[in-house]
């Protein structure tokens, strides 16, 4: 009686779990560095979708995107952050609500 | 026997590192301390990275541990130790709506997910792209990587170039 490997039922769903806590961070943070590591926790999440469906429809192009992705993150990161460094030398602070100068 | 072995084992490091991944992100969240909240980041990304090994992806799992938890990771603790932060105010009554609203929007959209994940088998065509064949990782990323993604890697490439000049522009201080 041979055991089944683990499925990829189980891997999506750990996926869904880990972008919904980063969604739920991502709302109810105020410190923008937090939000933005949970923006990055989402990115990492829908990585691993790719690389589970890529695994197991035996196809290349998942691994490719997830690849993508994260060369997309590395400057995102490196904006990002360089923009938090000016709002805090402007404004003293990176709390999110209180920057809202684009807010009508 | 021997592969049943495998796939106890397989199964052991997945529960393993899904329950520390998620424990990881939901400590992430929580934690009043922004430092903390990026070791647990890196915390997940190295579960993450190990889950990549259990799905035959080696060369994604190294680049994620080299990109994500080095990388990046490091760049928020140099931001979080340059800025100085005071800590997070207590809650007001907008954040006490956008906790619970935005809280149960989420949880709707994970059972969303759920819902349609557990219900449809896998469908779609098969690729060529065996477990067998996935072996030698890094040699097959390659071949694809620098004939059919030819393109969207050099624009990668312009990107990446474009966000480094970005970074140094914005972080100049105007003389």
């Amino acid at each position: 009686m041979g055991m089944p490997p683990v499925p990829p039922v189980l891997y999506l769903i750990l996926s869904g779990i880990l972008f919904t806590i980063g969604v739920i961070g991502a709302l109810s943070r105020r410190n923008a560095i937090i939000v933005f590591m949970c923006i990055e926790l989402m990115l990492n999440a829908v990585n691993l979708t790719f690389i589970t469906l890529s695994r197991f429809l035996q196809s290349m192009d998942g691994v490719l995107f997830a690849f993508f992705v994260m060369a997309v993150a590395a400057a995102e990161a490196a904006v990002g952050l360089a923009i938090f460094v000016m709002l805090y030398r402007s404004r003293e602070t990176i709390n999110v609500d209180e920057i809202n100068l684009l807010k009508w | 026997m021997a592969e049943n072995y495998g796939i106890l084992l397989q199964w052991l490091i997945f529960l393993g590192v899904a329950f520390t991944s998620i424990l990881g992100s939901v400590l992430l969240i929580t934690r009043k301390n922004p430092i903390h909240s990026a070791l647990f980041l890196v915390l997940t990304f190295v579960c993450v990275a190990v889950l990549y090994f259990l799905l035959y992806s080696p060369f994604i799992a190294v680049i994620q541990v080299i990109v994500y938890a080095g990388a990046i990771a490091m760049l928020i603790v140099f931001v979080i130790m340059l800025l100085d932060l005071e800590q997070e105010l207590r809650s007001g009554l907008k954040l006490f709506y956008s906790k619970v609203v935005g809280g149960a929007l989420a949880m709707l959209f994970l059972l969303a997910i759920i819902y349609a994940v557990a219900g449809a088998p896998l469908s779609g065509k098969l690729g060529p792209y065996t477990p067998a064949k996935l072996s030698d990782n890094v040699k097959v990323v390659g071949e694809v990587l620098f004939t059919e993604y030819l393109f969207p890697f050099e624009i990668v490439s312009i990107l990446l170039v474009a966000a480094i000049v970005g970074a140094v522009v914005l972080s100049k201080r105007r003389a």
